[in-house]
């Protein structure tokens, strides 16, 4: 027999007592190890991703070439049945985006207004808290990422979020390939041959173009809004003062969905 | 021994038939298939590491770019020659590689695997 429990608490104590525990027994066998460990991402330091999105300067049509646009980036298909509906990026009304913010007499050109909703990015991200896997987990720079590879397709996180902002694969989405009355939907579908698509059985959502952004570029739909309206979209640092989103922040009233709920969302609208 | 003589035979027979499938097939044994390269990797001459490497371990080296890109949000790759590479299958390994069905099938069905890579990565065309 080894070490009984009671023989490894004793040994544990006296260790303790001479400071061999935890960190400082690593930082005498191997000093530095820990530290390297647990050092920020060197692409993501320091960062703080947010949108904001301008309400005023968004219509349908606009909204409509951001879906488009991030739709298309992402080979996210139209499966032609709300019950299979694939959101990245999609329209919703005020009541339905803000509902804990609704009340009767409120302005009309907001009440009948559609928003453009994605995944917020939560600073406390309640879909990561449950996910068994950590196929979904939080970036250092605040993103909340998916990892196809884990999902297990539990679908934990898509109780979890409180936005509605993922959706689950209910088949393989290449059959859009080979069903006639989808391949209508989806022309040229994978419409992006350097992104790839999503298999049966896995949770997606938004990723804030992670692809993009490690190349340097702004996310599709910001790209897609201001290519037509200048200022329709904003995205940037949060943790930096001087950037562009900091600013908008600053001069504009902002509000963002259901912030009751504690899950702190990084998109902004500006009402 | 009662029997013996039908024993003996369905002995022989019942042998015969656990081996019929390996005489049958004997000496036509499917020759190990030789990748092919097209001209670009051809004329690249250098893959990401050593060829032997890539041999035998280009599955390692997947897993763990798959891992640091998605996971670590580390998309570029250091060749020991200094060289950087986008780290993705779709994009830089079958833009050499774009003879998948030469290149990673034939290897891949001669020693029934079945990666499930393409279930989600697209494969390149081919003409």
């Amino acid at each position: 027999m080894g070490v009984n429990r009671r023989e490894f608490l004793k040994i544990a104590g006296i260790s303790t007592l001479f400071g061999l525990g935890g960190k400082a027994a690593i930082e005498v066998l191997a000093p530095g190890e820990l530290e390297a460990r647990t050092e920020a991402l060197p692409l993501t330091e320091g960062k703080r991703w947010a949108m904001v999105v301008d309400a005023h300067k968004m219509d349908d049509a606009l909204m409509d070439k951001c879906i488009e646009a991030c739709h298309r980036e992402h080979n996210v298909p139209d499966l032609g049945n709300p019950k299979e509906e694939i959101k990245w990026l999609w329209k919703e009304d005020y009541h339905h985006s803000f509902p804990g913010q609704q009340h009767e007499w409120i302005a009309e050109d907001i009440k009948h207004k559609n928003f453009l909703l994605m995944c917020n990015h939560c600073t406390n991200p309640p879909c990561c808290r449950v996910c068994p896997t950590q196929a979904t987990w939080q970036r250092e720079d605040g993103i909340v990422m998916m990892d196809q590879h884990r999902c297990i397709g539990c679908r934990f996180c898509m109780a979890a979020c409180p936005f509605g902002a993922r959706s689950f694969n209910w088949g393989d989405p290449r059959r859009v390939m080979t069903v006639e009355k989808l391949k209508e939907l989806n022309p040229n579908f994978p419409t992006n041959r350097d992104y790839p698509t999503r298999s049966k059985g896995v949770v997606e959502k938004c990723t804030f173009c992670t692809e993009r952004l490690a190349k340097g570029q702004i996310p599709a739909c910001v790209e897609a809004a201001n290519a037509v309206k200048e200022g329709a979209m904003f995205f940037g640092d949060l943790s930096d003062p001087d950037s562009e989103v900091r600013g908008v922040l600053k001069k504009h009233y902002t509000i963002r969905r259901k912030p009751e709920l504690g899950s702190g969302p990084n998109l902004f609208f500006i009402v | 021994m009662y029997d013996g003589g039908k024993i003996i035979v369905g002995l022989i027979i019942g042998v015969g038939l656990l081996l019929s499938p390996f005489i049958y097939n004997a000496g036509t044994a499917a020759k190990a298939p030789d990748p092919e390269l097209t001209p670009k990797a051809k004329e690249a001459k250098v893959c990401v590491k050593s060829k032997a490497y890539m041999t035998a371990n280009h599955f390692s080296l997947l897993d763990v770019w798959r891992h640091t890109v998605v996971r670590d949000g580390e998309r570029y790759f250091k060749a020991e020659d200094g060289k950087i590479y986008y780290k993705s299958l779709q994009v830089t390994c079958m833009d050499c590689h774009s003879n998948k069905s030469k290149f990673c099938d034939q290897c891949h069905d001669y020693l029934n695997i079945d990666p499930y890579c393409w279930d989600c990565h697209i494969e390149p065309e081919e003409k």
